[in-house]
C-alpha cells in the first residue's frame, strides 16, 4: 500500500516533468520556426567589402582553400598591362613566371587581338591568396575577385575565414543566391 | 598601340597621384576615344570594355551550384530513419549487433561522407543565434537536427547517442578496455558539459564564435584534414577513449546535457533485463560508461546519516551557489568578451595606440583604412561587452544551480531493488543486455 502510493506519486511527477519538457521543446521549436527559412544558408564573400588581406588562403579548413579567384569577364578591360597578372614594375611584354603576381601561376593569359588579352583563372591552381585581386582592384577594373566555390566548400556551420576576416566580408547568404559575382552583383547603394 | 601607351602612362601615374583624380582624368581620355554603350559600369570601370574586331566571344563567368537543397532534406530523412531503427533495435529487438551496425553506418555517412557537418550538437548554436540575432534565420534542416533527437530521447531514451551520432560512433568503435571511474570523479567531470553548454550559448548569442564546431575534436578526422593541434586533440581523445569509454560524450558534449534531461523523464527507456531482475549481478560491470545503478543498500544509507536534515541544508545553500556563480560570471565577463574580435581590437587600439604603426597587423590596418572611427568601434565593442556582462551572469547563475543540484542529488536517497541503467547517463548502447541471463 505504502509503496504503491509513493510509486504513484513518482509516476505523477515523472509525467508532469515530461510534459513540461515536451512543452518547452515545442516552444523553442515554435519560436525558432517563426523565423525559419526553407532555403539553406551558405557562406559567400562580398567582393565590395573584401580588402584582399590574404587570410582566405590560409584560414579555410580546406587545403587549398575553397576560396578562389573568379573572373568577371564582363568587367574586364583585357589590358595588356594587367595589374592582376603582372607584378608592379614588371616589364610589360615579358610574362615570365618571375613577373607574374600569382604565386601559383594560376592565371593563364591568352592573346585575343591587338592589344587585348584574355585572362583565365585555373581554379585547380588558385589558392585564393587575393594577390591578383588586390592588383586588379587597385590598378584595373576589379574584374578579378574572390568567391567561395561551393562544390569545394564544406559549408561549415561557422566559416573559419568569416571569423577572422578583418573586413567582415564573408556572410551567410541564401543557397539559392549563393554567389556575389561582380557584374551581376552590384555594390548596394549606401 | 596608342591605347597601350595610355595604359602604361596611367599605371605609372597612378602610383604618384591620388586615385580619384587619376580616374577622372582618365575618363575624359576614354570618352575621347570611344563612345561607351554601357553607362552603368562607368562608375567602376577604369578601362572600358574593348570592342573586338575578330569576333571574339566573351566567356561568361560560371560558378558551380552549392549542394542541392533536396540533399539537405535527404540528410534529415536519413537521421530520422537511423533514429527510428536504433530505437527499434534497442527497445524492441534488444540487439547490440543491430545498434553496432547502425552506428557504423552513421559513422560512414554523417561522419566521413558528410564530414561531421551537419550535426545536432552544433545545431544548439544555430538555434541560439536565431534567437539572438534578428538577421539570422535558422534553416529547417538545422532546426530538425536539433529537435528530432531531443524529441526521440524524451520518448525512448538516448538512442540518438547509441546509433545516430557520428561523434559517439567514432568513440564507440575504439572502446577496448574500459575502466570504471570512481563516482565522485564521474560526477565532477560530468559538470563540464554544463559549463561547455553555457559558454557555447554565450558565445553564439553574442555573435562571437561557434566554439562547439571550432573545437570539435573529431571533425578533423572525418575530414582527414585539419590544423595540427586539432588532429592531435582528436587522436588524444580516441586513445583516451580506449580506456575511458566515450570521453567526449560523457565529459564534454554540450548536447548531452539536454539529452540527459530528456532521458531522465523519458516515456520509455531500455531495460537491462527483458523481464525481471534476478539480482545475479552479471551485468554489474558490463557498462563501459558506469551508467548502471546498483540496488540500494538501506543499512549503509542509515549509517551515512543521509536524511531530511541534510537534504534541507543542501537545498538551502543552492541560492548561495547561484549567487557565487553570478558573481564569478560578472567578474569574468571582461575576460570572456575578449574572444570577440571587435572587443579585442578596440581594447588593443586603446591599450596600445602605437600598434597603429604596425604595418603587419592586418586587423589594425584594415580598420584604419576602413574609415570607421575609433569611437564607433568602441561603441560597438561596448554593446557586445554589455551582452557578455548579462550573459556571463546568467551562465554563472546557471552553473551555480547545476552544482547545487548535483550536490543535492548526492544526498537524495532513492530506493532501488534492481540493477538499472541510470536514465540520464545511459547511452542506450545495449551492451549490458547481452549479460542478462534472464529469458524473455
Ligand atoms: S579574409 Fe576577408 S578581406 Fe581577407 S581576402 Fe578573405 S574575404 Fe577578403
Ligand atoms: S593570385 Fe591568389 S587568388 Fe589570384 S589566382 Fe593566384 S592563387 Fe588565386
Ligand atoms: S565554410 Fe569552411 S570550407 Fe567553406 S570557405 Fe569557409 S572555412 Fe572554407
Amino acid at each position: 500500500m505504502e509503496t504503491n502510493k509513493t510509486q504513484n506519486r513518482r509516476k505523477f511527477i515523472q509525467n508532469g516533468v515530461r510534459l513540461s519538457l515536451l512543452l518547452s521543446l515545442g516552444t523553442v521549436s515554435a519560436a525558432a520556426l517563426r523565423r525559419v527559412t526553407a532555403d539553406d544558408y551558405v557562406w559567400q564573400i562580398d567582393p565590395f567589402e573584401c580588402t584582399q588581406c590574404g587570410r582566405c588562403a590560409t584560414e579555410c579548413v580546406k587545403k587549398p582553400s575553397a576560396v578562389k579567384c573568379v573572373h568577371a569577364y564582363a568587367l574586364c578591360g583585357y589590358c595588356d598591362l594587367c595589374g592582376g597578372y603582372l607584378k608592379p614594375g614588371a616589364i610589360a611584354r615579358d610574362t615570365g613566371a618571375e613577373n607574374q603576381l600569382c604565386p601559383t601561376a594560376a592565371i593563364e593569359r591568352r592573346f585575343i587581338e591587338e592589344p587585348y588579352f584574355e585572362y583565365i583563372i585555373n581554379e585547380d591552381l588558385c589558392i585564393g591568396c587575393a594577390k591578383c585581386v588586390k592588383g586588379c582592384t587597385s590598378f584595373g577594373n576589379g574584374s578579378l575577385h574572390l568567391q567561395i566555390i561551393h562544390d569545394i566548400c564544406d559549408n561549415c556551420n561557422e566559416c573559419a575565414i568569416a571569423r577572422v576576416c578583418p573586413s567582415n566580408a564573408i556572410k551567410r547568404v541564401k543557397a539559392s543566391e549563393a554567389y556575389m559575382v561582380k557584374g551581376d552583383f552590384k555594390k548596394p547603394k549606401a | 598601340m596608342k591605347k597601350r601607351f595610355h595604359f602604361q602612362y596611367i599605371l605609372r601615374l597612378s602610383k604618384s597621384l591620388p586615385f580619384g583624380e587619376v580616374r577622372r582624368g582618365f575618363f575624359f581620355l576614354l570618352l575621347a576615344f570611344c563612345l561607351l554603350p554601357f553607362a552603368s559600369f562607368t562608375q567602376q570601370q577604369r578601362f572600358p570594355k574593348p570592342e573586338f574586331s575578330t569576333g571574339y566571344e566573351q566567356p561568361s563567368t560560371v560558378v558551380p551550384e552549392p549542394r542541392a537543397l533536396a540533399f539537405e532534406y535527404f540528410d534529415v530523412a536519413v537521421l530520422l530513419i537511423v533514429l527510428s531503427l536504433t530505437t527499434w533495435a534497442v527497445l524492441k529487438k534488444r540487439s547490440r549487433q543491430y545498434v553496432l551496425w547502425l552506428s557504423l553506418f552513421t559513422l560512414a555517412y554523417f561522419g566521413f561522407y558528410r564530414e561531421g557537418c551537419i550535426c545536432s550538437i552544433g545545431s544548439i548554436q544555430n538555434v541560439t543565434l536565431s534567437f539572438a540575432n534578428p538577421n539570422y534565420a535558422i534553416s529547417v534542416t538545422a532546426l530538425l537536427f536539433f529537435v528530432l533527437p531531443l524529441a526521440f530521447t524524451l520518448f525512448f531514451g538516448r538512442t540518438f547517442c547509441a546509433g545516430a551520432c557520428p561523434l559517439g560512433a567514432i568513440q564507440d568503435v575504439v572502446i577496448m578496455k574500459p575502466i570504471s571511474l570512481p563516482k565522485w570523479l564521474n560526477k565532477t567531470l560530468g559538470l563540464i558539459p554544463y559549463l561547455y553548454l553555457s559558454l557555447a550559448v554565450l558565445f553564439a548569442a553574442t555573435g562571437t564564435d561557434f566554439i562547439i564546431c571550432r573545437y570539435d575534436p573529431f571533425v578533423g578526422i572525418f575530414r582527414m584534414d585539419a590544423k595540427f593541434h586539432m588532429v592531435v586533440l582528436g587522436i588524444a581523445f580516441l586513445l583516451m577513449g580506449m580506456f575511458v569509454a566515450r570521453p567526449y560524450c560523457r565529459f564534454l558534449c554540450p548536447y548531452s546535457v539536454l539529452l540527459s534531461w530528456m532521458s531522465r523523464f523519458s516515456r520509455h527507456h531500455m531495460t537491462i533485463t527483458p523481464s525481471k531482475c534476478i539480482q545475479c549481478k552479471l551485468c554489474a560491470s558490463s557498462c563501459p560508461f558506469d551508467a548502471i545503478d546498483y540496488p540500494t543498500n538501506e543499512k549503509e544509507v542509515i549509517k551515512s546519516g543521509l536524511g531530511p536534515k541534510r537534504f534541507l541544508t543542501y537545498a538551502l545553500v543552492i541560492p548561495l551557489w547561484m549567487a557565487i556563480g553570478v558573481f564569478v560570471g560578472a567578474k569574468s565577463h571582461t575576460f570572456l568578451s575578449k574572444a570577440n574580435p571587435d572587443v579585442y581590437l578596440a581594447e588593443l587600439l586603446i591599450s596600445k595606440p602605437e600598434i597603429k604603426n604596425d604595418k603587419d597587423n592586418i586587423d589594425v590596418q584594415t580598420f584604419l583604412s576602413s574609415g570607421k572611427t575609433l569611437e564607433m568601434l568602441v561603441k560597438e565593442a561596448e554593446i557586445i561587452r554589455n551582452k557578455f556582462y548579462i550573459g556571463s551572469m546568467i551562465a554563472g547563475g546557471f552553473m551555480g544551480l547545476v552544482i547545487g543540484m548535483t550536490l543535492l542529488n548526492t544526498v537524495v536517497f532513492r530506493k532501488r531493488q534492481d540493477y538499472e541503467p541510470h536514465r540520464g547517463n545511459c547511452l542506450s548502447c545495449a551492451r549490458c543486455m547481452n549479460y542478462c541471463p534472464v529469458e524473455k
